[in-house]
């Protein structure tokens, strides 16, 4: 069967499940399609969960008026969709006079990019804002207006208000190639997908590519070749136990380089404390291993910013891979002749700047003459909160057992997200996301055999296998 | 909110209903306190035993071996005949001063206000990623209390072949589990040059026709979706890739004391274990801590079998020693809510 859109975006990743819910409620027909079966399975599932004031983006760059108005229209409907947000502030720490150099520079930046409450801090001042700093702190620069999100629950309420609005995603379903055809009717593009010719053959007359690391072998897919390729950098995270979270009350930036913005320590909206990332440069788009002595190496930048973590025990470790390109800024294109848009190169920053791409996209569509009937009363979906200075589900009415100890989920929890009718958890590492079941201390040394009793024959690849034995499940 | 939280009061409160808390249960009631509630957050009694289904237990007290679950029933059935409370599916959310507990069970959240506290949470063994364990985070991957937990009590399994790692008497415990579901582990290795317990390990090796890789650690995790392989190296240095389809971190045992670390009760930040004197109070006189919280062998300490005073056990097969102990401090408490009552 095919369908037919006026827009379909390939990834389901945090950049397109923003641009998913901004075109729905513009007024288009958009089907959004991802290879994965659940959304933020690439580079979206593992970064540092920062909302950033972009005070040190590239000025006058697409990346910096993204990351502004990406930041200012999360602050504008979080509260509508239920969405966390915990107003951290941060500090940008210098350790060495070379570094303290630096801070005029970056002040001059971010006064340039219209952030102009960054305050310059002496050591006591540092010291008194977070007195469990490592006394070998020189100075720091307090950014008041960076906060900590939930960086799931975020693309998750996106895509299912644009679900919920109208929207159509296909799960499971890479795009393999494309055909473009000017004197179709009802669809300019034919998209040809993994399902075969004759199953899930999407038509659409618009393309916004946010495939993100494969970004560059889907336009090679169907252009024969891209602008711009993808050099995946992965960054690996080490977090700490909930204990850890009295120690730092703000996001601890490093004076950035050339080549990163270096590794950060700070409070995630859960309760914990993290320390990353790494940045390395690799060839696997989808390696997301960590390595031991990146961990070390972490765990050992924790303590000796924060000496008291030594006292606090590791509770998990991540990596996630960033998009970048061999140039450092956005790689964002409008094809107009080919209708086509290619949101690449979309690196650390996405998490912000993803609302703000979204707004983008709409203005390059309305560049383009294209018109569509913006709703005028849509859906606004309430997703489920995970943060820890907000009311849990464990602290509310009815809970009949909390299967998650270490992180308090809640048995109802972990059966909304499976059975949702909008966005159900389509892998187990989605309802992770969803709900933060084994994401604590004991990493599901308690939980793991409720787990794989409640989520029996709903995943493709599941906790609990076939027993070879006879009379076993 | 607007709505006060509920107040309960009790003599006494037990954290746990594992072997310690349970025969602290039993000793203070069969001293006269009635009013003692035992909160387990799991929906049914018991601690880790339950879910061991194999020999090891209940010797000392029953004089003959009964498995895990069988040690579990008896002592819960001995505590129910006496009349004391077991409140099931109920959380301890924090520990406040003086003996001010704060939960929350079906009936939503409340307050406990204890006389006295005794904290009997147990223990747990370290998951990988504590262990900085490089590799890909694939399904597969888990410690033998989760393994146990499904075998035991789910019938399930989550792979057939996997890779052991740590030769503890829990990894015997865990070959055992392995047996009993149908697994078959494709090797065992230990970063030592001898298995930290000899003979069990060397017997379930060969009962498995398993190798057994001394001075070996892993290297890497491989696995997409699913564990495919791990690559093991040598204390030399050399590489081997052994394919497999999970990967059981067993034992480095650490206490289930994450609500100590939250509170205003003194903790030994070397052990992850509460500050105890001899009979076992906390910095907070209300307080009290029994079992395996308390670290009893420290992790270090960790390459005996036989359970003498110069061989400590292993920190998961001294459910008798935790019993004792259980019992041991419930005394100090009684004697404690003696001297203050007039």
């Amino acid at each position: 069967m095919t369908k037919m859109y006026d827009i379909a975006i390939i990834g389901g990743g945090i950049v397109g499940c923003a641009v998913a819910r901004r075109m729905t409620l513009a007024g288009a027909k958009v089907v959004l399609i991802e290879k994965s079966p659940d959304i933020l399975a690439g580079a979206s599932k593992g970064n540092s969960a920062i909302l950033h004031t972009a005070f040190d983006a590239p000025e006058k760059s697409l990346e910096l008026q993204c990351m502004q108005a990406g930041y200012a229209e999360y602050l504008d409907i979080h509260t509508s969709m239920n969405l966390p947000l915990l107003k951290t502030g941060a500090l940008l720490a210098a350790w060495s006079p070379e570094e303290q150099a630096k801070f005029e520079g970056i002040m001059a930046k971010a006064t340039n990019n219209g952030v102009d409450d960054l305050k310059l801090l002496t050591t006591a001042q540092a010291l008194k804002k977070e007195p469990n700093l490592s006394s070998k702190l020189l100075a720091a620069i307090e950014v008041p207006r960076e906060y900590v999100i939930d960086p799931w629950s975020a693309p998750l309420a996106y895509l299912t208000q644009a679900v919920e609005n109208g929207a159509d995603t296909l799960f499971n379903t890479e795009v393999t190639g494309g055909s473009f055809d000017k004197n179709q009717q009802d669809g300019l593009w034919l998209l040809e997908t993994n399902k075969g010719a004759t199953k899930e053959n999407v038509k659409a007359n618009h393309i916004v590519n946010c495939a993100g690391l494969y970004g560059d072998l889907l336009n090679k897919n169907v252009f024969g070749e891209s602008a711009f390729e993808i050099r995946p950098r992965k960054g690996e995270f080490v977090v700490f136990d909930k204990a850890a979270s009295k120690l730092l009350k703000n996001i601890l930036l490093p004076i950035p380089t050339e080549i990163t913005k270096g590794i950060v320590i700070f409070p995630t909206i859960f309760g914990n404390i993290a320390v990353g990332p790494t940045a390395d440069e690799q060839e696997g788009r989808a390696d997301a291993s960590v390595a031991k002595e990146n961990l070390e190496m972490l765990y050992a930048f924790g303590l000796d910013k924060i000496p008291a973590l030594k006292h606090v025990p590791v509770t998990a470790t991540y990596a996630g891979i960033r998009p970048a390109t061999e140039k450092k800024h956005y790689r964002v294109k409008h094809d107009v002749k080919n209708n086509w848009i290619t949101l690449g190169g979309i690196r650390s920053t996405g998490l912000t700047g993803s609302l703000g791409l979204a707004q983008h996209v709409e203005s390059l569509f309305k560049k383009q003459g294209v018109q569509f009937n913006k709703l005028t009363s849509p859906q606004i979906p309430v997703v489920p909160n995970l943060a820890e200075h907000i009311e849990r589900d464990w602290q509310k009415p009815g809970v009949e057992e909390i299967v998650c100890h270490c992180e308090m989920v809640t048995k109802r929890e972990i059966k909304k997200a499976l059975d949702d009718s909008t966005l159900p958890a389509g892998s187990m590492e989605g309802l992770k996301r969803r709900t933060r079941a084994t994401m604590g201390r004991c990493q599901g040394f308690y939980c793991s055999a409720r787990l794989a009793e409640l989520t029996e024959g709903k995943f493709e690849e599941s906790i609990a296998i076939k027993s070879n034995k006879k009379g076993g499940s | 909110m607007t709505n006060a939280i509920p107040q309960e009061e009790c003599d006494i409160a037990i954290i746990g209903s594992g072997p310690a808390g349970i025969s602290a249960a039993i000793t203070l009631n069969k001293a006269g306190i009635d009013n003692i509630i035992v909160v387990e957050r799991e929906s049914e009694a018991g601690g880790i035993p339950r879910h061991c289904g194999h020999i090891a237990f209940g010797f000392k007290k029953y004089k003959r071996l009964l498995t895990g679950p069988q040690y579990a029933k008896n002592n819960i059935a001995e505590a129910m005949s006496l009349g004391i409370k077991i409140q099931l599916n109920t959380t301890v959310t924090a520990l406040g001063k003086g003996g001010k507990l704060s939960l929350v069970s079906q009936q939503g959240i409340y307050e406990l206000n204890a006389k006295r506290v005794l904290i009997a949470t147990g223990t747990r063994e370290k998951p990988r990623s504590a262990r900085f364990v490089s590799g890909d985070r694939a399904l597969g991957i888990y410690n033998t209390g989760a393994l146990q937990g499904m075998v035991y009590l789910k019938q399930k399994i989550p792979f057939k072949r996997p890779l052991i790692v740590g030769t503890e008497i829990v990894s015997f415990s865990a070959l055992l589990t392995c047996k009993k579901g149908g697994i078959k582990p494709v090797a065992m290795i230990e970063e030592n040059s001898k298995p930290t317990v000899r003979w069990p390990i060397y017997y379930g090796a060969y009962l498995f026709g398993m190798p057994l890789f001394l001075e070996t650690k892993i290297h890497k995790i491989i696995g997409d979706q699913r564990v495919e392989a791990v690559i093991l190296e040598s204390a030399q240095g050399q590489k081997k890739s052994i394919d497999c389809d999970g990967v059981l971190f067993t034992g480095q045992f650490t206490p289930e004391s994450s609500l100590l670390r939250m509170s205003h009760i003194a903790f030994d930040e070397d052990t992850f274990s509460p500050s105890v004197d001899a009979n076992g109070q906390c910095s907070d006189p209300a307080y009290y801590a029994a079992g395996n919280v308390r670290q009893l062998v420290p992790e270090k300490g960790r390459n005996a079998y036989f359970y003498t005073s110069d061989n400590p056990p292993n920190a998961v097969n001294i459910s008798g020693m935790c019993w004792d102990q259980g019992a041991e401090v419930a005394e100090h408490m009684l004697k404690s809510l003696e001297s203050v009552t007039p």
